[in-house]
């Protein structure tokens, strides 16, 4: 049976399917969650180099995956919105845009904390540590110019294309360690292979699924009140059972 | 070295749970309240409309 996707670019179709979807995503992530944190902290063993302290990249490593990852998929519904104008697109883009905020903010604190006892300093201009600031920045950026533009279509055109072009510093995040001399450590998994214990890997995967599956829960939960706010005038949306009660 | 330095190497499982875990379960916890405040409030305002267009 074909599925008709294009059914679901309706923010009519959208929000009711949004709506039943997130509840399986939060209970999938807080589960997740606990098993993923009980795998790093009391199966995984203590790294011999680092002592403890390794167990920051349980939340550190998925925060900076997902910070980088939603921003391209915001940059990519941003596209798609001021390419084909659909209105989805762009309310996906600006429910996206908090949740990938605070992960690059997760990112920049636990690495602080992890770079004190490793490095002897919370912070250091390093070119990673650097480009993960500035994509905090853009995050902000985002906000703060689709916020200070009051007509949404337009504030949607405006800040899609801070959005596209700011996604050239994705790239710039994840290729910073292998063209300059940083002080922050390459890739430990590679295709090549990886030396990490098997119990840390399983830590850090199960935990970055919890993170993807939550962060898939709140934006949809997001999307909702905008798709509320931006079709409060339609009739499907008078004829919703939570705006008749 | 200074206190700090000093309590986080005596201590670095609650140092590393209360600075990195708890900081990021009390971020996605403010989150998920302001995103559920967020659609009361639209609701609301939804509801505020209607009322006052069916007044008219």
């Amino acid at each position: 049976m074909a599925i008709n996707w294009f059914k679901y670019s309706a923010p009519s179709t959208f929000y009711a399917l949004a709506g039943k979807l997130i509840p399986w995503f939060a209970v999938s992530a807080a589960m997740l969650f606990a098993v993923g944190l009980y795998i790093g902290f009391f199966v995984a063993p203590v790294d011999y180099q680092q002592g403890e302290f390794y167990r920051i990249i349980f939340i550190h490593v998925p925060a900076s995956i997902l910070s980088m990852f939603l921003y391209l998929v915001m940059a990519a519904y941003a596209a798609l919105g001021l390419i084909f104008n659909t209105r989805l697109s762009a309310m996906m883009a600006t429910a996206i845009a908090p949740t990938g905020a605070l992960f690059a903010f997760i990112s920049l604190w636990t690495g602080a904390l992890w770079g004190k006892p490793m490095w002897g300093a919370w912070w250091v201009w390093d070119a990673r540590l650097t480009s993960e600031l500035i994509l905090l920045f853009l995050y902000l950026g985002y906000m703060a110019l689709h916020s200070s533009i009051d007509d949404p279509r337009r504030a949607d055109r405006a800040s899609a294309l801070l959005a596209i072009v700011g996604s050239v510093n994705v790239p710039i995040i994840y290729f910073s360690v292998k063209w300059w001399n940083t002080l922050h450590q390459g890739s430990t998994i590679k295709f090549s292979g990886t030396s990490m214990h098997v119990a840390m890997q399983q830590a850090m995967f199960i935990t970055l699924a919890a993170c993807w599956l939550y962060a898939i829960a709140v934006v949809l939960a997001r999307v909702r009140s905008i798709i509320l706010e931006r079709e409060h005038q339609t009739k499907w949306v008078a004829e919703l059972s939570e705006v008749r009660t | 070295m200074t206190g700090l330095d000093i309590w986080m190497r005596e201590n670095p499982l609650t140092y590393v749970w209360l600075g990195s875990y708890v900081v990021a379960l009390l971020i996605f916890a403010v989150e998920i309240v302001l995103v559920r405040h967020k659609r009361k409030l639209t609701l609301e305002q939804i509801r505020l409309l209607r009322e006052a267009g069916e007044e008219d």
